[in-house]
């Protein structure tokens, strides 16, 4: 872990839909280069938190902070302008868990996308940016393959490739492999953890307790909006301090990471 | 018993192919100024902009829940009244088809918009694209395909009001057909003929929407 400045810094985030308080005062931070797993049990406001970190869900109060970007939200302030939310979303990676592919582009037009159209890259550099992330991902032999030919590992890594084609500054990952087969699961967690290798600073919900004792260097548990717990992966997931963690955990077998 | 006689029908086929033209023409101009009504009278209803929605919604109900013949005569009589402008007939033909197709496109439209899974704007907003853009390349491009059936149910419904416009005198297949029944005494025949113009035209079509929303449905 490096000593610059955080990444990613979350400051008293606050959400509600309606009458129901998601995140109720949210702090932490992510180093550059650090691996954050958020887990905690359905409806903690797991989600909701990735998605205000690229604000796909506007706040409603707090602050955040990606890399040189702040946003503060708040009742007397205004909230951001579409192309100022545009121009930050295309620096913060996503992946979803259901893929979200767009299904009537190949896999090569999923990935020049968003360099072609946001990025405004001619065409030429484009490709070559999209087939060097086919690459790492592994399926630059897929690139003229319409999505829907493609098994549910393959296509979570073209989203993956899709994301990283904007050269983001982080990665947040929704639950990544939850909608895959079991035997599928394997290929996407060893391509992300080949990007925390490559230093990519992330923030990972997953209901994979040994990947995330294994590849992120901080949990933070969740519970009911709030952050029950916090520490350094496997301390935390071996020997957790609160009671709420300790009662998550026991529904996971803390089996090896799936190879 | 009736003696059919078709072939007197001959001595008319300039005046009948001339009705036909212009009613394919008609149907042409109608339907391309229909969609772009409906695109806009659908972009209107998805706004975040309550006045947009009202607007288009009211648009929308006033021509979906009064007959298309009463539009026609209230476009020719009562409009140029109110505006304190002229219009041909053929102009208020075109103007009230297009809007009353407008009004059913653009229901066409919204739903086909509505239908694409929210997660491709999700998708599409992530990677930086704004509202707009991502309309333009992720969602339309997607809409119209399942959009492409209805469209052409609804235009084929189009091409069949365009009969309507010869209460005002406009020239087309049908008000030729009415001259020529008159003129030869020969109604049935007549009538027949153009019965039957018709659904050679729309016969096809039917046929060709029918394979696009069976393609649609395995795929
Ligand atoms: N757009 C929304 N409108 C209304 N309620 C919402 C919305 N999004 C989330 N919620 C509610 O907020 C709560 C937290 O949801 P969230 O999706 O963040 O949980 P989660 O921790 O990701 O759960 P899971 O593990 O099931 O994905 C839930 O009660 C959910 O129903
Ligand atoms: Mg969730």
């Amino acid at each position: 872990m490096t000593t610059s400045a955080p990444m990613i810094e979350v400051n008293a985030l606050r959400k509600s839909f309606g009458a129901l308080q998601v995140l109720k005062d949210i702090n932490f931070k992510v180093e550059t280069g650090g691996v954050v797993a958020l887990l905690g049990p359905s409806g903690s406001g797991k989600s909701t938190l990735l998605r205000c970190i690229n604000l796909l869900v506007v706040p409603d109060d707090g602050a955040i902070r990606v890399g040189t970007t702040t946003f503060a939200f708040g009742p007397t302030r205004k909230p951001p302008r579409t192309r100022e939310l545009a121009a930050f979303r295309s620096r913060t990676g996503m992946v979803f868990q259901n893929f979200n592919l767009f299904p009537h582009m190949s896999v090569l037009q999923n990935v020049m996308e968003a360099p072609v159209y946001v990025r405004k890259l001619p065409r030429k550099d484009a490709q070559d940016l999209a087939m060097a992330q086919l690459e790492k991902v592994g399926l630059s032999d897929r690139a003229h393959q319409m999505p829907e030919t493609l098994s549910g590992g393959q296509k979570q890594r073209v989203a993956i490739a899709r994301a990283l084609a904007m050269e983001p500054e982080v990665m947040l990952f929704d639950e990544a492999t939850s909608a895959l087969d079991p035997e599928l699961v394997s290929e996407v967690l060893l391509t992300i953890q080949q990007l925390a290798a490559d230093g990519m600073t992330m923030v990972i919900v997953t209901h994979e307790i040994a990947f995330a004792r294994e590849v992120a260097d901080r949990v933070v548990f969740m519970r009911d909006g709030v952050v029950v717990e916090e520490g350094p992966a496997r301390q935390t997931i071996d020997e957790p301090r609160m009671e709420a963690t300790r009662t998550f955990l026991s529904h996971f077998h803390k089996g090896q990471m799936p190879r | 018993m009736y003696e059919w006689d078709f072939s007197i029908l001959l001595n008319y086929r300039w005046l009948l192919l001339q009705g036909m033209g212009i009613t394919i023409a008609f149907t042409a101009a109608i339907v391309i100024g229909g969609m772009a009504i409906g695109l806009l009278a659908a972009i209107c209803l998805l706004s975040r902009f309550k006045i947009l929605r009202a607007l288009s919604l009211g648009f929308i109900e006033a021509f979906r829940c009064t007959p298309i013949l009463v539009q026609l005569i209230w476009f020719y009589y009562a409009l140029p009244i109110l505006m304190g402008i002229s219009m041909t007939p053929t102009m208020a033909s075109l103007l009230a088809l297009s809007c009353y197709g407008g009004a059913f496109y653009a229901e066409i439209i919204r739903g086909g918009i509505v239908s694409i899974d929210a997660g491709q704007s999700e998708a599409g907003a992530a990677l930086g694209m704004t509202p707009g853009l991502a309309m333009r390349r992720i969602i339309l491009p997607q809409a119209l395909r399942r959009m492409v059936p209805p469209l052409m149910n609804q235009s084929i419904l189009q091409f069949k009001n365009t009969s309507l416009v010869s209460v005002l005198a406009v020239p087309d297949l049908v008000y030729q057909g009415q001259m020529v029944a008159h003129d030869s005494f020969r109604p049935l025949e007549t009538y027949t003929a153009i019965a039957v113009a018709y659904f050679a035209i729309l016969f096809p079509l039917t046929v060709f929407v029918r394979n696009r929303e069976r393609k649609l449905r395995t795929s």
